[in-house]
C-alpha cells in the first residue's frame, strides 16, 4: 500500500471543492481515461481574482487529493498569483507524495496552466501542437511536458520522468526517446558554464565540479545502459584519472570507450585540453 | 481497524488454526534439524516426511520424493524453468502465456535478454488460452512449456490436461504454475501429465515462505541452488521445518475441504451472490473473465468511469480488503497485464477490482460488502468527469480522452 501523508488521506477521503461551477468562466480538461488520470477544472473569476474553483477527477487517491489541493490553493488568488503555483507547491501542500504518484501533481499544474492560458485568451485547443510531439503514445505525454518536469524538478533518470509524467510506464517503447531528452536537458545544465570552458580563468574547484557533473549526468548513464559504470579516481590539473567498472572493465574496446566517450564528453563539457587516464 | 472483511485471498490467506497449532511445537520444543544424526533432529525428519506424504497425496503424486520443498512458488517456478534449461542446454525456446504471474513472466523476459526465444501465448477477451496457438508454437527447439493452471486475477482455468497430453506426445517438459488452483479445485499431477508443478503455501492457509515444486520421477532437472544434500540435493538448504509442517497440515485440510461438496458449493454461492449483486446494482460494471471456466472463489469486476485504487482506498475505509488490477495500486502505471492481454478497454481496466474469497468467508461479510459498495461507487462516480459527462451531457467518452 502506498505511504500517503495524513493530508493526502484527509483529502481523498473528504475532497474539498468537488463538483461543477454551472456558470464557470473557465473549464479545462487534462489527462485521459487511457492514462488512468483525468481532471476537469472549473474556475469562477471576479476581475483577475479566482473566487471559486471546483473539480472532477478520474484517478487514484493522490489524484483526488492533488486536485482538491489545487483548488484549495488557488481560491482567492489573483490569476498572476495562481500562475506561480507549480506541481512542487501542490506536493508541498499535501506534505509529500510517493515518487510514483508525482504525475498526479503534474496533472494539477497542467490543468492550472491550461486554465490560465484560456483566461489570457491564448490558444489552447490544439494542445498537441502547443505542447510538442507526443513521446509516450500509451499515456499521451508530450515532449515539452517531459522537458519541463526534468528542468523544474532536476530529474536525471527515466524512472523519475515516469514517476512525474507516467511516460514510459506502459509498453516502454518510448524509453530510449526519454533517455535522449534527459541527456539533452542535462547537457544544457552542464553546458551552461561552458562559456568559461577552455579559458584560463577556470579554477580547480570549478573544473572538479564540472568533471563530476559530466561523469555523473552524461557519461555514467551511457555506460550503465550496457551494464558498465565508471569511477572518478582523481583529478590532477587537467588530468582526470578514472576506472571503468562492471561490463566496461572487461570490455576489449575499453580504450575506445575512454577516448571516444569519456574524454570526448569531458572535453566537450569541461575543457578542450583535458586528458583522461584510465586506472586499471 | 477492528474487523476486516478480507476478500483478497488470491493475494494471501490466513493461516488456518489447525495449521498454526501443528506448527507451534516446531519453533520452541521440537527445533531439531532434520538432517542431524541424533534423535532430536531425526524425529523431526519423520514429521517432515509425513508432511511430504500429505502434499503428495493432495497432488495425486505417485512418490513422496516427487515433492520438493522450496521457499515459495516464485522459487518453484524459477527452479522448474531454469533447472530444465540447465539440463537441455541445446534448446533455446520457451513457451508460456501472456498472462502468467511475474515469477514466470519476468524470468522469461530475462531469459530473452540472455538469448532464449519465448513464445507468449495470447488469451481471448474472456481470458481463455488460445490452445491451438500454443500447440503450433512448440518446435523441436522448445525446452519447456510453462502454463498457469488458474489465473490469479480472473480465476480462469486453463486446459492444462490437454496441454499436458500434447507435451507428453511431443516429449517436451511441461511445467504448471498451480498456485491459484490449489485448494480451490482438485489438482492431480497424473491427470495433467505435467513434469513439474509449483504451489505456494500461503495461498491455501499455510504460512508464507514455504512452497513446493512437484518433480515427476525421472524428470531431468538441474538445481538452481548448490549446497547440502537436502531434498536429494535438488533444493539444498536447511529445511524450513515449521513451514513444511504447516504446508503438510494445510494439504490435509485441502483434501478434507475439497471432499466436502457442500463446503465447496458454499464458497461458490457466496462468490456468485457477491458478483451478481454487484453486476445487478451497477449497470456500468461487468465481469472480467470467463464466467464458467474459473475457480469458485474469484470474481473480477470492471467498474467503468472510476479508478481502481480509489475504489480500494474507499473500501479500505469501510474495512474491506480487496485487490485492483489498476495501475496505481500495483506500483506499475499500466493496468494489469492480464486485463490488457484480454483486451479489456481502458474505460474499465483502470477500475477493475478482484474479490477473492476463502472457505472462511461468511455470508454476513458478503452482505456487508454489497451494502457498502453503492456508497463507494456512487461517491467516486460523483467525482468522475467521465460519469458526469456520460450521465448528464451524453457526451461520448472518446471526446474526453485526448
Amino acid at each position: 500500500m502506498w505511504e500517503y501523508t495524513e493530508k493526502v488521506k484527509e483529502l481523498y477521503k473528504n475532497p474539498k471543492n468537488v463538483g461543477e461551477i454551472p456558470d464557470a468562466d473557465v473549464v479545462v480538461e487534462v489527462g485521459s481515461i487511457v492514462c488512468g488520470d483525468a481532471l476537469t477544472l472549473y474556475l469562477k473569476l471576479d476581475g483577475d481574482k479566482i473566487v471559486d474553483a471546483k473539480f472532477k477527477t478520474f484517478g487514484c487517491g493522490s489524484a483526488i487529493a492533488s486536485s482538491s489541493a489545487l483548488t484549495e490553493m488557488i481560491k482567492g488568488k489573483t490569476v498572476e498569483e495562481a500562475a506561480k503555483i507549480s506541481n512542487k507547491d501542490i506536493v508541498e501542500f499535501l506534505g509529500g507524495l510517493p515518487d510514483q504518484k508525482m504525475h498526479c501533481s503534474v496533472m494539477g499544474q497542467e490543468a492550472l496552466e491550461k486554465a490560465i492560458k484560456k483566461i489570457k485568451g491564448q490558444k489552447v485547443e490544439d494542445e498537441h501542437e502547443d505542447e510538442g510531439a507526443i513521446v509516450c503514445q500509451c499515456f499521451g505525454v508530450s515532449e515539452n511536458l517531459i522537458r519541463r518536469v526534468i528542468k523544474e524538478n532536476n530529474l536525471t533518470t527515466v524512472e523519475e520522468v515516469t514517476n512525474y509524467t507516467k511516460a514510459g510506464g506502459a509498453c516502454g517503447s518510448c524509453i530510449p526517446k526519454i533517455e535522449d531528452i534527459i541527456k539533452e536537458e542535462l547537457a544544457k545544465v552542464v553546458a551552461k558554464p561552458e562559456a568559461t570552458a577552455g579559458t584560463k580563468s577556470m579554477s580547480n574547484l570549478k573544473r572538479m565540479q564540472l568533471v563530476e557533473e559530466t561523469i555523473q549526468n552524461v557519461i555514467r548513464p551511457v555506460l550503465m545502459r550496457d551494464g558498465g559504470d565508471i569511477e572518478l579516481i582523481d583529478i590532477d590539473g587537467k588530468k582526470v584519472y578514472v576506472a571503468l567498472r562492471g561490463h566496461c572493465a572487461h570490455c576489449v574496446i575499453s580504450d575506445v570507450t575512454m577516448k571516444n566517450l569519456v574524454q570526448e564528453k569531458l572535453r566537450e563539457f569541461v575543457e578542450q585540453d583535458i586528458e583522461v587516464i584510465e586506472v586499471k | 481497524m477492528n474487523t476486516i472483511i478480507y476478500l483478497d485471498n488470491n493475494a494471501t490467506t490466513k493461516v488456518a488454526p489447525e495449521v498454526l497449532e501443528a506448527m507451534l511445537p516446531f519453533f520452541m520444543e521440537r527445533y531439531g534439524n532434520p538432517s542431524s544424526m541424533h534423535d532430536f533432529g531425526g524425529d523431526v525428519a519423520h514429521d517432515v516426511e509425513r508432511a511430504r506424504q500429505s502434499v503428495a497425496q493432495m497432488l495425486g503424486a505417485d512418490y513422496d520424493y516427487e515433492i520438493v520443498f522450496t521457499s515459495g512458488a516464485t522459487e518453484s517456478d524459477n527452479m522448474a524453468i531454469l533447472g530444465t534449461l540447465q539440463y537441455y542446454r541445446d534448446k533455446k525456446h520457451i513457451v508460456t502465456t501472456k498472462v502468467e504471474h511475474p515469477a514466470v513472466l519476468n524470468l522469461c523476459r530475462q531469459l530473452e535478454r540472455e538469448g532464449y526465444s519465448v513464445t507468449y501465448v495470447p488469451v481471448d477477451r474472456e481470458g481463455n488460452l488460445d490452445i491451438d496457438y500454443l500447440f503450433d508454437s512448440i518446435t523441436n527447439d522448445t525446452a519447456i512449456v510453462s502454463v498457469m493452471y488458474a489465473n490469479n486475477e480472473t480465476g480462469v482455468i486453463f486446459p492444462v490436461e490437454e496441454i499436458g497430453a500434447f507435451c507428453k506426445k511431443r516429449g517436451v517438459p511441461f511445467h504448471v504454475d498451480a498456485v491459484q488452483a490449489i485448494g480451490k479445485i482438485p489438482v492431480d499431477v497424473n491427470k495433467i501429465q505435467c513434469d513439474l508443478l509449483a504451489i505456494s503455501g500461503h495461498k491455501f492457509h499455510a504460512p508464507k515462505g514455504i512452497g513446493v515444486l512437484y518433480v515427476r520421477r525421472g524428470t531431468r532437472l538441474r538445481p538452481i541452488l548448490y549446497g547440502g544434500h537436502q531434498e536429494k540435493a535438488r533444493r539444498p538448504g536447511t529445511h524450513n521445518v515449521p513451514g513444511i509442517i504447516g504446508i503438510g497440515k494445510a494439504a490435509e485440510l485441502v483434501i478434507h475441504h475439497l471432499a466436502n461438496k457442500d463446503e465447496v458449493q458454499r464458497v461458490k454461492k457466496l462468490r456468485n451472490k457477491l458478483e451478481e449483486g454487484l453486476l445487478n446494482q451497477f449497470p456500468n460494471a461487468h465481469l472480467n473473465g470467463n464466467k464458467d471456466k474459473r475457480v469458485d472463489n474469484t470474481t473480477n469486476i470492471g467498474f467503468e468511469f472510476i479508478e481502481g485504487e480509489a475504489i480500494l482506498l474507499y473500501l479500505n475505509e469501510k474495512g474491506i480488503a480487496a485487490s485492483s488490477g489498476s495501475a496505481c495500486s500495483s506500483g506499475s502505471l499500466e493496468p494489469s497485464h492480464v486485463l490488457r492481454a484480454m483486451g479489456v478497454p481502458f474505460t474499465s481496466a483502470h477500475g477493475s477490482i478482484r474479490f477473492s474469497l476463502s472457505r472462511y468467508t461468511t455470508e454476513e461479510e458478503i452482505d456487508y460488502t454489497l451494502r457498502v459498495m453503492p456508497e463507494v461507487v456512487n461517491q467516486l462516480l460523483e467525482i468522475s468527469p467521465y460519469w458526469d459527462s456520460i450521465n448528464k451531457k451524453g457526451k461520448p467518452i472518446g471526446e474526453l480522452a485526448r
